[in-house]
């Protein structure tokens, strides 16, 4: 029965939320809770030759200052810092040793009585460095470019592939070619919230700690590594996540720092992060690519070279898959990629809303499009002449990919027949006007994970995993699975997230929450069936006696045969008959990898977008976007929506504004707050039009969900830059596209 | 943020002898800027003389004509005031295009005088600068200067020691129209044309304006003239909201029954240490009708010793064309009919 999958649903956490009930990592009490600051390096490279504290120390109501010098003893190994997200190398740790690694890196924590204590605190303290030259700019150091170490990140995020054909050759020989070099800066994740800490200390030496993080286990298997501790002894909770897009997939200093501040004092701490210091850890990395694309005269690309060099820390080798989509979205027969990075002194970057799909998507459809004004055909038209079923990179045939249905639905919604391809032919005043197109894509991943239902004496329903929401709805649509699994109202079920005692969850990226958890909630409740079943039918009198589980439904709060629904047992008779206890079950789903392994499995959008570009004064807003979005069976669309509405916003920003733009001379991010760190306020966004174009797959797992989380971003940036091409004639392969790049 | 003690005057002479009795004292209103520059510990000041509760001040009508802006009206009530509104249109559009609604509604017209600087170095006390620790150099010279000054920068050696600009759009406004500033010190009142009120940075970059700090901004006038037909504030700016401006321009022109201009006013913001007027380009217009010739003519003299460091070299041309558009606009008439750049803020 389907009730609720399916249905536009408000969330289920909305009222908390915007009532403040919603409760998130720095908003967590506990008596006597001290409060950390943590003190930042000024210098990007070196050492620090002194430290005093005194000062600080001497301020009534300081508790400690904890600086390289008198930390108490952390694990030694570099194994036991690594969290599931990981890359190959050596993590940071903070307060290790004197030596800086990087602009802003912690170089102690000043705990106080009061947050403003500490702060103040914090601003007395005396460092002397001893400072090292510093490389940070990706762009001068692409000679020490080098191909990465593998771990065990690189399972998923695997080199590219070799060479097909022969490129050199037949692109030689192509009647029609394109070459470019396509970049963009750092970005930061910059969710609302800000990083935090509160670690309450317990008795028995036994930590609670609220955190901010996609993966409440990741946290604790952190923090038990690093600190040598049991994981009975350390339980993280976070229910509430103020947007994280990746930057909470691996532990932040602060947790750290936290965490060995109030072993220290034995009490409870809280560290929160300062806007500025939310860019001194993980960013979206700069990445400098080659494209080189050729084709025959009928516009089939036969021939693509797709090169990337990315920017990573001293310390560890991030990677992305990078040029690897464009053998996934094109078939071409030669084709030779290569991916590098070079490492700088900056902090390791980190998986951002779709890391590494929305650096290498939009180069290869802005590529693209400058073949198709090559060719004289039109852009969409020449993806559909490049148009596959197999995603090339694996030689492999898609689950699925309605990305055919994407380009038919949203060209109409849009109104793409009536571009004139000219550019700089369509205006409206002093305005330009560009309409420009692109193709989005991103994997449709499963992984294991587990999940907890029980059925209370009362006859509610209780689902629990320890996956986390970061405002993306899976509160919402976890309820909905377990409701119409178990055929109950949604006021009856009840799914928690966010509590490392939670049964395991993956951490939460990669777009696959919905269809990992979402695979987990509907496995166990379907076994939790399974024993209310067999409970209805020891009910004296049942009429599901001599039934088979086959036979019967979950509907209406009753189990019923399919065949005479008057034939029921309700839910609460079922438990009613487990001898006062509540009926309970704990399962596992793991992806079906036989039925998995044959196909390539990925979302897919197609996005159309008009702009206006001021002919004289360069400025660009776009003012209508259609994203047609081909994510397998949509759960809710009403946060379904949302998520891709985000996501579309987000693209602006990546295309127009967002960047963390770095002094090289020192080697710090300059404009790190949200006045200079530019993303779309309301004024920015206008019309944007979402279509969820039908999509059954059978093979990506259970539900048939490939997952929201990024598609929506994807297709975004080279659908801008090609309407500003369009409405200009400039083609600007540098992101973001602001106005002195216009002009 | 240091801690600081704190004091509520209710009347003028008492703020101000309470300020002359104190260093490191600072005189507070809304708060919106020296808040955040305390929290980042740019600013470290010993006391804080909370204005709010001094008589409140008005929006009144000058009996020798002009208008008198409270310095305790917040600009939220300025802007959407009806005498504002109707005679010094011009100002309302500035004040609107700055900021944002929340912000617009804490901050006072006294306070936005004394905005300071946006640099990304003057925030940031790991990063050199002259105007925050006069000697230690400035960092954006050399490094990133997308928001900095192009005029006016010279010191009396042969590199600037400070490149920042101000921030504010409403003074843009007030240098157009010639705002006269009412200051009360420990010597009685004075005024101060809105022209010499803020300074160029020179030698002494650590030094905004040319206001006393044992003084107190009480009112701002502006003149009878009001320019309320042929005017615009034009702005341009990396997002279409809440973003400090790259380049602005207010104009305001008088036309006489010919349709030829009789006085011009071009003031600049986002160039230099203070919003920045060029006489010899608005002579150029007197006398003058509309013409894309003409009015390059004119950019290119207000732009005249232009200079940029890098990364802000592109808004030497972005303001002489941004010039001519608000020109265009102003003259017209047409600045709310077919807008150069969507100020949605104006709706």
């Amino acid at each position: 029965m389907s009730n609720y999958i399916g249905k536009p649903l408000s969330r289920v956490d909305g009222v908390a939320k915007v009532t403040g009930k919603a409760k998130y990592a720095a908003e967590f009490d506990a008596p006597d809770l001290a409060y950390g600051y943590v003190v930042s390096s000024t210098i990007t490279k070196g050492r620090i030759t002194h430290i005093d504290t005194s000062e600080a120390l001497s301020l009534p109501g300081v508790l400690s200052v904890i600086t390289h010098e008198n930390r108490p003893k952390i694990a030694w190994l570099d194994m036991s810092y690594k969290d599931q997200d990981a890359p190959p190398g050596s993590p940071f740790r903070p307060l290790r040793d004197n030596k800086i690694s990087y602009s802003g890196q912690p170089i102690a924590l000043v705990v106080a009585e009061t947050f403003e204590l500490a702060r103040y605190a914090a601003s007395l303290i005396r460092v002397d460095y001893r400072e090292a030259p510093h490389e940070t700019n990706l762009d001068t150091n692409l000679h020490r470019a080098r191909k990465p170490k593998s771990g065990l990140a690189s399972l998923l995020k695997p080199p590219p592939p070799k060479p097909r054909g022969n490129f050199d050759e037949v692109y030689a020989a192509s009647s029609a070619k394109v070459e470019g070099r396509y970049s963009h800066s750092p970005e930061h994740h910059n969710p609302m919230e800000m990083f935090a800490s509160t670690v309450v200390y317990e008795k028995d030496d036994k930590l609670t700690i609220y955190d901010k993080t996609q993966g409440a286990q990741n946290s604790q298997l952190y923090v038990t590594q690093a600190f040598n501790m049991s994981f009975s002894d350390v339980r993280v909770i976070s229910p509430f996540v103020g947007g994280a897009f990746g930057s909470g997939l691996r532990p932040q200093y602060q947790l750290f720092l936290a965490v060995m501040a109030a072993r220290e004092l034995k009490r409870s701490v809280r560290v929160t992060l300062t806007r500025q210091q939310m860019f001194t850890f993980g960013h979206r990395p700069a990445t400098i690519q080659n494209i080189a694309l050729g084709a025959d005269s009928t516009g089939k690309i036969n021939a693509i070279y797709h090169d990337a060099v990315g920017e990573t820390s001293q310390f560890e080798d991030y990677t992305e898959i990078v040029p690897t989509w464009s053998p996934m979205i094109y078939p071409a027969e030669n084709v030779t990629l290569d991916y590098k990075i070079v490492p700088l002194d900056v902090f390791t970057p980190l998986d951002m809303r779709a890391p590494g799909g929305v650096t290498g998507v939009p180069a290869i459809e802005t590529a693209i499009d400058e073949m198709a004004y090559e060719l004289g055909i039109d852009p969409l038209e020449l993806r559909l002449i490049n148009y596959s079923d197999r995603n090339m990179a694996e030689d492999k045939p898609f689950s699925s990919k309605e990305l055919r249905e994407c380009f038919r639905q949203g060209a109409e919604r849009f109104g793409w027949a009536k571009r004139n391809p000219q550019p700089g032919s369509m205006r409206d005043g002093r305005n330009l006007i560009g309409w420009g197109m692109s193709t989005g894509m991103w994997d449709a991943n499963q992984m294991p994970a587990r999940a907890e239902a029980v059925l209370t004496v009362n006859g509610k329903l209780r689902v629990t995993s320890a996956t986390a929401d970061i405002g993306t709805g899976t509160y919402t649509i976890m309820t909905q699975i377990a409701a119409d699994t178990l055929g109950m109202p949604i006021e009856d079920v009840m799914f928690k997230l966010g509590d490392s005692d939670m049964p395991l969850a993956p951490i939460e990226g990669g777009s696959w929450t919905a269809a990992t958890v979402g695979s987990a909630v509907k496995v166990v409740c379907e076994e939790l069936g399974k024993k209310l079943f067999k409970l209805a039918q020891k009910v004296p009198g049942s009429p599901l006696a001599k039934a088979k589980w086959e036979d019967v439904e979950f509907a209406d709060k009753h189990i019923r045969l399919k065949q005479n629904p008057v034939a029921a047992v309700s839910l609460q008779q079922a438990v009613d008959q487990n001898g006062g206890a509540a009926v309970w079950q704990k399962s596992t789903s793991l992806p079906a990898m036989m039925k998995q392994k044959n196909y390539a499995r990925a979302a897919h959008s197609a996005v159309f977008v008009e702009v206006m570009v001021d002919e004289d004064l360069g400025t660009i807003r776009v003012t209508r976007a259609v994203s047609a979005i081909a994510g397998g069976k949509i759960l809710n669309p009403k946060t379904a929506r949302s998520q891709i509405i985000g996501g579309m916003v987000w693209g602006i920003s990546k295309a127009l504004e967002e960047e963390s733009v770095m002094d090289h001379s020192i080697g710090r991010f300059m404009n790190h707050s949200l006045a200079e760190y530019h993303v779309p306020v309301n004024a920015d966004i206008h019309d944007l039009d979402v279509i969820f174009v039908e999509e059954h797959d059978e093979i990506v797992n259970p539900l048939g969900v490939k997952g929201l989380g990024e598609i929506g971003i994807v297709g975004m940036p080279a659908a801008i830059a090609n309407a500003v091409f369009h409405a200009t004639g400039k083609r600007i392969r540098e992101l973001p596209i602001t106005l002195d790049k216009i002009l | 943020m240091n801690s600081f003690s704190y004091s509520r005057p209710d009347n003028v002479n008492a703020a101000v002898s309470e300020i002359s009795g104190q260093k490191q004292a600072k005189f507070i209103a809304g708060g919106t800027n020296l808040l955040d520059l305390m929290k980042e510990n740019v600013e470290h000041p010993h006391h804080l003389i909370d204005i709010n509760h001094l008589p409140p001040g008005f929006i009144d009508e000058l009996p020798e004509g002009g208008l008198r802006l409270g310095a305790l009206v917040t600009n939220a009530d300025t802007a959407y005031h009806e005498l504002v509104k109707k005679n010094y249109p011009l100002l309302s559009m500035a004040i609107l295009a700055g900021a944002s609604p929340q912000l617009r509604n804490m901050a006072t017209n006294g306070g936005n005088l004394f905005q300071r600087t946006r640099c990304y170095y003057f925030y940031d006390t790991a990063t050199p600068c002259n105007k925050r620790e006069p000697g230690s150099g400035c960092g954006a010279l050399t490094g990133y200067n997308r928001i900095h000054a192009i005029l006016g920068t010279a010191s009396s050696g042969d590199t600037p020691q400070c490149i920042a600009t101000h921030p504010s759009d409403m003074c843009v406004a007030l240098r157009a129209l010639d705002a006269v500033v009412r200051v009360s010190g420990p010597n009685g009142e004075r005024t101060v044309p809105i022209a010499d009120f803020h300074r160029l940075p020179g030698d002494e970059p650590q030094r905004d304006n040319t206001i006393e700090p044992d003084e107190l901004v009480t009112a701002i006038d502006l003149p009878q003239e009001h320019f309320n037909t042929h005017y615009t504030y034009l702005k341009l700016r990396d997002r279409a909201s809440y973003a400090f401006a790259l380049v602005s321009v207010a104009v305001a022109l008088r036309l006489d029954e010919g349709g030829q201009i009789a006085e011009a006013r071009i003031a600049l913001g986002g160039v230099a240490h203070k919003p920045w007027r060029n006489p010899a380009a608005e002579a150029l217009l007197t006398g003058k009708t509309a013409g894309e010739t003409l009015f390059r003519q004119v950019a290119e003299q207000l732009l005249d010793g232009a200079q940029g460091y890098g990364n802000n070299t592109f808004k030497i041309e972005l303001a002489k064309r941004a010039i001519v558009r608000a020109l265009e606009l102003a003259y017209a008439g047409s600045t709310q009919a077919d807008d150069a750049y969507n100020q949605e803020d104006i709706l």
